[in-house]
């Protein structure tokens, strides 16, 4: 039962990497290969965390597994938010398909801000 | 409050002498009950932090809940050969006030479906963010959303009163 329950950890742990890896390879532009890399990696990393807490099974190693995935859940989508912000800033174009964008015309009237 | 409690369940594990996650965790919970009865004001006037810890409680059920289904959603678009998406920059009116709560919702929205925070205006009233899926009929529809989902919860947890 509980071997069942670290495989099943690990493998979708590795699975949502992979999603990660290919959302950044398939999606059309930076914003949202950005969306894939910060959720799909951080749930898979936990994944794959917890796994590795559940096969140790002891309190030091769990405290440890616990510390990872906060630091993670904090870094993640400010890592994702200042890559997205400056590739906004410096007019990256975005997709054909994006149907509206409010921040444009804002940026023209405060540029420095 | 919370550090009396986390001080509560720390104290019962060391006289159990049981170091585990069930017995920390039953501490806490041991813990908690004693100060709901203990608080001033007795059992009809309960102070905050009584309240809150419920709140915390299913909010935290609720973002694992976001953060499963962003993940699923997700992969159905890269795994899938077309492209739906109808990508956007909108911008959400905040009611956050302070850093604390504005980074927090920042995140929050960055790792729920299809959402990805971009910017906070100079002067904080707005939050840009990038939606995978906006509906251009249903701007002020799609605003209230993300303002009922997360930030009205967030708040909740987080201030003092609702």
């Amino acid at each position: 039962m509980r071997d069942f329950l670290i495989i099943l950890l690990l493998i979708f742990g590795t699975f949502l990497s992979m999603v990660s890896v290919l959302g950044i390879l398939r999606l059309p532009d930076i914003l949202m290969r950005l969306q894939a890399m910060s959720k799909a990696s951080t749930l898979g990393i936990t994944c794959t965390v917890a796994g590795m807490a559940v096969y140790f099974g002891s309190v030091e190693i769990s405290i440890r597994a616990l510390f990872v995935v906060t630091f993670l859940f904090l870094t993640s989508p400010i890592l994702a938010h200042l890559i997205a912000r400056s590739a906004y800033r410096s007019q990256v174009p975005l997709w054909k398909g994006t149907v509206c964008d409010e921040l444009r015309d804002k940026i023209k009237e405060h540029p420095q801000s | 409050m919370f550090a009396l409690n986390i001080l509560l369940a720390i104290a019962w594990t060391a006289l159990t002498n049981n170091l585990s996650w069930f017995n920390l965790l039953s501490g806490f919970a041991l813990g908690y009950v004693i100060l709901y009865f203990a608080s001033e004001g007795g059992l009809t006037e309960r102070p905050t932090y009584i309240i809150r810890v419920i709140k915390a409680f299913g909010f935290t059920l609720f973002f694992i809940k976001e953060l499963i289904v962003s993940n699923f959603k997700l992969m159905a678009e890269v795994l899938t050969p077309t492209h739906y998406m109808k990508p956007g920059v909108v911008a959400i009116p905040l009611d956050a006030k302070t850093d604390f709560e504005i980074t927090l919702l920042a995140n929050l929205i960055t790792l729920t479906p299809g959402t990805l925070s971009l910017e906070v205006s100079p002067d904080r009233k707005y939050l840009y963010i990038h939606a995978m899926y906006v509906d251009t009929e249903d701007l002020d529809g799609f605003r209230n959303k993300i303002k009922q989902d997360f930030e009205k919860r967030l708040l909740e947890v987080m201030r003092d009163e609702p």
